[in-house]
This record gives C-alpha cells, structure tokens and sequence, in this order.
C-alpha cells in the first residue's frame, strides 16, 4: 500500500512531465522551423501563406489581461474591504456565497453573457461590431472577480486585529485604519490575489473567443478586435494540418510559458510573505 | 491657542471628508460587484427559464430541436469517469504527503511544486495536451475517455490539496490513540484519518465536479462535438458547456443556448450549495468534537 500511496504521488510529476514532453517535442522544432524571431515576433499569422507570427496573439493576450486586471482588481479589492471591515453580518452571508458563485459559473457562460449584453452595448455605444479588446476586458474582469474578492479578503483578515485597533487608538478613522494600516499590511496577499488573477486571465479561453472578435492583427484601438493565444489554438486547431497544425502547438508552448512565470511570480511572492 | 484649535477643526474636519470619501470607494466598489452578481444571474435566468421548454428535454437530438439530454447525459458520464479516476489517485497522493513521507522529503516538495502547476496550466493546454497523448498516439480517437482522462489530470490538483488540507486538520491525538490501541499504520490512515477528514475530501470532491461540469476547452479536441450519446466510451460526445459554446459556434438555436445556460448555472449553483453545506457541517462537528 505503501508504495501504491508513493505511486499516486508520483503521478503529479509524470503529468507535468509528459505535458512537458508532448507540447515541447512538437512545438519546438515547429519553432525553430519558422524560426524564433518570425514567431515570436512575426506581426503576421496567415497559415494560408505560411506565415506564422503570434506577436499580435501575444501582445493580444497581454492587452486583454492588463485590460482585466484594470477592470476586476480595483472592484475586486474593494470589495473584498467591503466583506472583511465594512459589510454586516446580515448581508455578508448572502453576499458571500453568491461571490462563490460568481467563481463556479462556466467560462462558457459568462462569454455567452458577454455576448447578449456587453457586445451589443459597445456596438451601439462606440459603434463597430461590438467584440472587441474592451468587451473582453470587461467579461475577464468580471471573471476574475471571485479569484481577486476571495484571496484580497483572506488576506486581509489574516491581518492581526491588534494593528486596527492600534492605529484606532492613534486616533485614526475606521476608513483610515482600514486603508492605511490594513490594507498595507496585506499588501503581499493582494499581491498573490492579482497575480492568481492574472493567470486566471492568460489562461481563459472561451469567454475571450466569444466577445474577442479574434482577428489575428494587431489590436489598434480599445473597441477593435483582438485575438488571444487562447483563441488562436482553439480556432484553428480543429482543421490545421502539419506546420500550421505545429505552430498551434508551439503557441501552446509559449503560452505554457507564460503561465509558468506568472506560477513562479507567485511562488515567489508567497515566499517573501512567509 | 486660538490658532491651534481651529486647525485641530480643520484636520477633525478633514479627517471625516477623507473617511467618508474612502467609504464612498468601498461602498461603489461592492455595488458594482453586486449589480455585476445580480445583473448576470437575472439576465440569464429571466433569458432561459421560459425556454425551458419540454422539447428541449427530449430523447434525441436533431437539428432542428437542440435536445440537451445528450449533452447532459455525456456530461454525467464524463464526470464519473474523471472523478473514479481522480479521486483515488488525489486521495491516495494526498495520504503519502501527509502520511508517509517524511518531514523536509526532497519527493514531497517536487509533488507540491508539480501540482501547483499543474492547477496554473490553461485547460486549452490540457486539451491540446489530450488530443496529443489520447487522442492521436494512443489512439483513443474523439471519445468521452479522451476526454475524461484529459479532464482527470485537470482536476487532480484540486483534489490533491483539498485532501491534503483535510488530512493535516485531523488532530495527531486521533493518530496516537489509534496507534496506542495496537492498530497499524494502514489501519489508522484507512479507519480514523480519512473518516475524520471526510468531509473535507467530499467538499473538495464537489468543488472538482463544479469544474468538470464547466469545463469547454479542454473538452474541445478530447471528447469532440458531437451531438449524441455514443454507444460506447470510445465515442465523441460533447456535455453540456461544450454543447453551448457549440450553439454560438452554429449561431442558430438561441433561444436553446438561452436555456442551456440556465440549466448549467441551476447545477453549478447546486454543486456550490451542497459543497459548502458539507464544509460548514464539517468545521460544525469540528468545533463541537
């Protein structure tokens, strides 16, 4: 039993191993067959022709996420202030589970939403079609709300109740204690919670395609289309072949990539914290 | 004196337009959340519940009436499959760390690192991941085991720390007194730990269900598309949440994506009330034991 115990374990690191093998075995020579600069920094994706630059994928998956991170860290933040030191007892324990709610809906759902509601409010706002790096910034804002409201909130009471009540006694506001000394003091665990956040955010595939419009050009204003790394494997996976079909694995390598930093990022932060 | 106690108004003054403009940012901030919370959950709800329609619950899925009984049949199935493979794998893992290995085990630390990041990984590259491994080299085709196997891998981590937690709030006073009264380890782990911690492992199991129910990308180029339950684990079939990205895929059916939508938000609703029921049972009973 012991061993079969030792096994299990072990499968964690098989899986990551074998992930590790099977993109990288495919999607590296892929890469260095188009070569690394045209693309990682190739500006144009057009398979047809054999061009295969993800820079306007990349600088897409960036803009989006920045975009998210813009829109749910400061609701989210403040929410989370709200739950920990402002928000009675009564309301809280409606508002909590509905927080985790917001945390359980399917990412299909909320780019359905995103769909019926924030694309045809844009389009007849700011004109255009509507799918765009705003609507995208908005539905992966609100997506990322639960990451940021549940990790800012634990945070924030893991703070000793001593420091409010010591900058209460200095004579400080509620408001005051609670900005100025909380707040600061989990400073590192809302950190942790933006960056969860932002993972969350590169990482997300379907709300993004259904309100992204997804062309593959480099994104030229808040109300045009843009295309993820996401969406680009998901578009065009189900019928690309041989080095078109390559390349969709090698953006998911340097997708991988990425969301490998943000992980160490994390790690790194929860390290100085501890 | 004079001079000073009106600057001491002034700064009291102030102090209370800075609190009041700092709880004017806390109170905005969580209205907007919630108007969000609320707006979503009415819209879809007021969209879909009057198509839920009793032709939507038919037995077969044609073109032009988009039945979700295929779609939620092979969403049960997938589940399963996931979970019977996940659950003891997670569980199992779980009991090593805690249980048998040793404190500052170089093993355990590598384990911890690889199933964080196995929780960071994208589900589109756990699809692609899938349709590599499953699909093409073993050659399991688009079918249901493809993707259950894809989405176990997925959700292993989530079980994995949830256990672990559970496993290291049981007190060791439990362990000794087991111990103390001869049984062996396997004996303690099997009858007093996981017991003990099984609420915990059940809340964590729930949460995994949320996120398999969920789940689109990783489903995508594992389990395929299709329509219909297969006859056979071999088959593609697609569950629910694929079923819906599908209806915007077509763009017809709109009225059926409608209520697709509602039925996936009932269900993971469902799933998150009965997981936290489970946990606050649990810290409950903790707290009265």
């Amino acid at each position: 039993m012991h061993l079969l115990f030792f096994l299990s374990a072990g499968v964690s690191i098989a899986a990551v191993l074998l992930i590790c093998i099977f993109l990288f075995s495919r999607g590296i020579p892929a890469i260095r067959e188009i070569g690394v600069q045209e693309f990682l920094l190739g500006k144009v994706w057009k398979p047809s022709s054999d061009l295969y630059g993800i820079f306007p994928m990349i600088i897409g998956s960036l803009y989006v996420t920045a975009g998210a991170i813009a829109v749910g860290v400061p609701v989210g933040v403040l929410t989370a202030v709200f739950l920990a030191f402002f928000c009675p007892g009564r309301i809280y324990r409606f508002l909590k589970p509905a927080v985790d709610l917001l945390a359980g809906i399917p990412s299909v759902v909320y780019g359905f939403f995103g769909l019926m509601v924030i694309v045809p409010f844009i389009r007849n706002t700011f004109g255009g079609s509507g799918t765009s790096w705003l609507a995208a910034s908005l539905v992966l804002g609100i997506m990322i709300l639960p990451t940021v409201i549940g990790v800012s909130e634990a945070a924030l009471r893991a703070v000793p109740k001593s420091y409010y009540e010591g900058s209460l006694a200095l004579g400080a506001t509620h408001e005051r204690s609670v900005f100025r000394t909380m707040l600061p003091a989990a400073g590192s665990g809302v950190l942790s919670a933006i960056i969860l956040g932002v993972g969350r955010a590169v990482g997300e595939t379907m709300a993004v395609i259904m309100v992204a419009g997804n062309q593959a050009v480099m994104p030229s204003s808040l109300t045009k289309g843009l295309r993820t790394l996401t969406a680009n494997i998901v578009l065009e996976m189900g019928y690309a072949t041989d080095l078109h079909r390559e390349a969709l694995i090698a953006t998911a390598v340097v997708l991988f990539v990425f969301v490998l930093l943000i992980n160490l990022s994390f790690s790194a932060v929860k390290r100085r914290k501890g | 004196m004079r001079n000073t106690s009106i600057s001491k108004d002034q700064a009291a003054r102030r102090a209370k337009r800075n609190a009041a403009s700092l709880r004017a940012a806390v109170y905005a901030g969580a209205g907007i959340c919630i108007a969000v919370l609320i707006g979503i959950l009415i819209y879809i709800l007021a969209k879909g519940v009057p198509n839920l329609t009793p032709e939507l619950f038919s037995l077969q899925y044609t073109s032009e009436n988009a039945s979700v009984v295929p779609a939620l049949l092979n969403t049960l199935v997938v589940v399963a499959l996931s979970l019977a493979i996940a659950v003891p794998l997670g569980i199992f893992s779980a009991i090593y760390l805690v249980e048998y290995a040793k404190k500052g085990n170089r093993f355990v630390k590598v384990v911890r690192v690889t199933a964080e990041t196995l929780a960071g990984i994208p589900s589109i590259v756990y699809g692609l991941f899938g349709y590599l491994l499953f699909v093409t080299t073993l050659g399991f085709g688009y079918s249901l085991l493809a993707g259950a196997l894809t989405l176990s891998i997925m959700i292993l981590p989530v079980i994995l720390r949830t256990t672990e937690e559970a496993l290291q709030s049981v007190p060791d006073l439990y362990r000794e007194g087991s111990f103390g009264l001869g049984a062996g380890k396997l004996r303690t782990v099997f009858r007093i730990v996981l017991p003990s911690a099984a609420p915990g492992i059940l809340a964590g199991v729930i949460l995994a269900v949320g996120r398999l129910v969920g789940e689109t990308a990783a489903l995508i180029f594992t389990a395929g598309t299709v329509a219909q339950t297969p006859d056979s684990l071999l088959g593609s079939g697609r569950t629910l949440a694929v079923h819906l990205y599908a209806l915007w895929n077509e763009g017809l059916a709109t009225e059926k994506a409608y209520a697709t939508a509602v039925i996936l938000l009932v269900l993971v609703a469902g799933i998150n009330t009965l997981s936290s029921v489970i946990a606050s049972k649990w810290t409950k009973g903790n707290k009265n034991g």
